[in-house]
């Protein structure tokens, strides 16, 4: 799926890394815990969270996860938008809570995807 | 590759903010030394693991990593109150964090067990009131 596609399911606006929009994903993970995150995500591209700070950012760069939407019309500040531009990542605003905007996605077939490694 | 390579970072405990900006560089450095991904992401994430753990449970600390040429080696070394349990702290789930940090997504209890799995060894060293120490090291 491209991340335009998801954009629209969730009817997200874009908040940076418009470039990026025909980049195709392969599968979602939706959490504000982010040890959580790093557990379990494996080749995962996309991340849907509640919480705003920098640390998101890093998360997903850590996972070389390439797009994160954020849930319930939050916004990030300037400086977390920044940050995602250095590291290519695509920022996503949906109005959706988290729980309906990961059943969107997995019902047009975007999966999930985690296994733990070893 | 004879001689060895290092990175050290001063980790800032009083900002919560940057927690991570060093994980974050070491990936860079590892990626345009041009590792495999699957190395670049198991040595940024545990060192993540160990650098927001430094910040949010002993006040910042400083982080060294040295490349050299059949493995990457990772040390965590902070001056905070120690790891009374070490046991305990390994297990998933367990985790002191209070009510603050955890609405910033950290205290699931995951870090430690997470820089188990994704690195080769991992020694901890722990004294109450003087510090922790952790080295860990990914065979490349
Ligand atoms: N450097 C450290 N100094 C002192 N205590 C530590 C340190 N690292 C971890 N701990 C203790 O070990 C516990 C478990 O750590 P672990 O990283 O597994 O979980 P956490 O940091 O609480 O939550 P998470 O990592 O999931 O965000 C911590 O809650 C803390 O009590
Ligand atoms: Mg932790």
């Amino acid at each position: 799926m491209k991340i335009k596609e998801i954009a629209k399911l969730l009817d997200a606006q874009v908040l940076c890394g418009d470039e990026f929009l025909d980049n195709e994903v392969y599968s979602a993970c939706g959490s504000d815990m982010m040890s959580d995150v790093l557990a379990f995500v494996k080749d995962q591209s996309i991340l849907l969270t509640g919480l705003l700070n920098s640390q998101v950012i890093r998360t997903a760069e850590m996972m070389d996860m390439r797009c994160i939407v954020f849930v319930r019309n939050k916004r990030p500040c300037a400086d977390v938008i920044e940050l995602a531009k250095e590291n290519g990542i695509t920022i996503l605003a949906s109005p959706d809570r988290m729980y309906e905007a990961c059943g969107r996605l997995y019902a047009a077939g975007l999966k999930g995807g985690c296994t733990s490694e070893k | 590759m004879e001689e060895q390579l290092r990175f050290r970072y001063e980790v800032d405990g009083d900002n919560f903010t940057s927690a991570g900006e060093a994980s974050v560089s070491v990936k860079k450095k590892l990626r345009q030394l041009g590792f495999a991904p699957e190395i670049i992401r198991r040595v940024s994430i545990a060192m993540y693991e160990g650098e927001i753990n430094m910040v949010i449970h002993a006040h910042g600390g400083r982080a060294d990593v040295v490349v050299s040429k059949d493995k990457i080696e990772i040390t965590l070394d902070d001056d905070g109150p120690g790891i009374p349990n070490v046991e305990l702290a390994m297990q998933e789930g367990f985790s002191t964090a209070p009510d603050n940090i955890r609405s910033l997504g950290f205290g699931a209890g995951m870090g430690l067990p997470n820089m188990k799995r994704y690195t080769d060894t991992m020694k901890i060293q722990t004294e109450l009131g003087k510090g922790t120490k952790i080295i860990m090291t990914v065979n490349i």
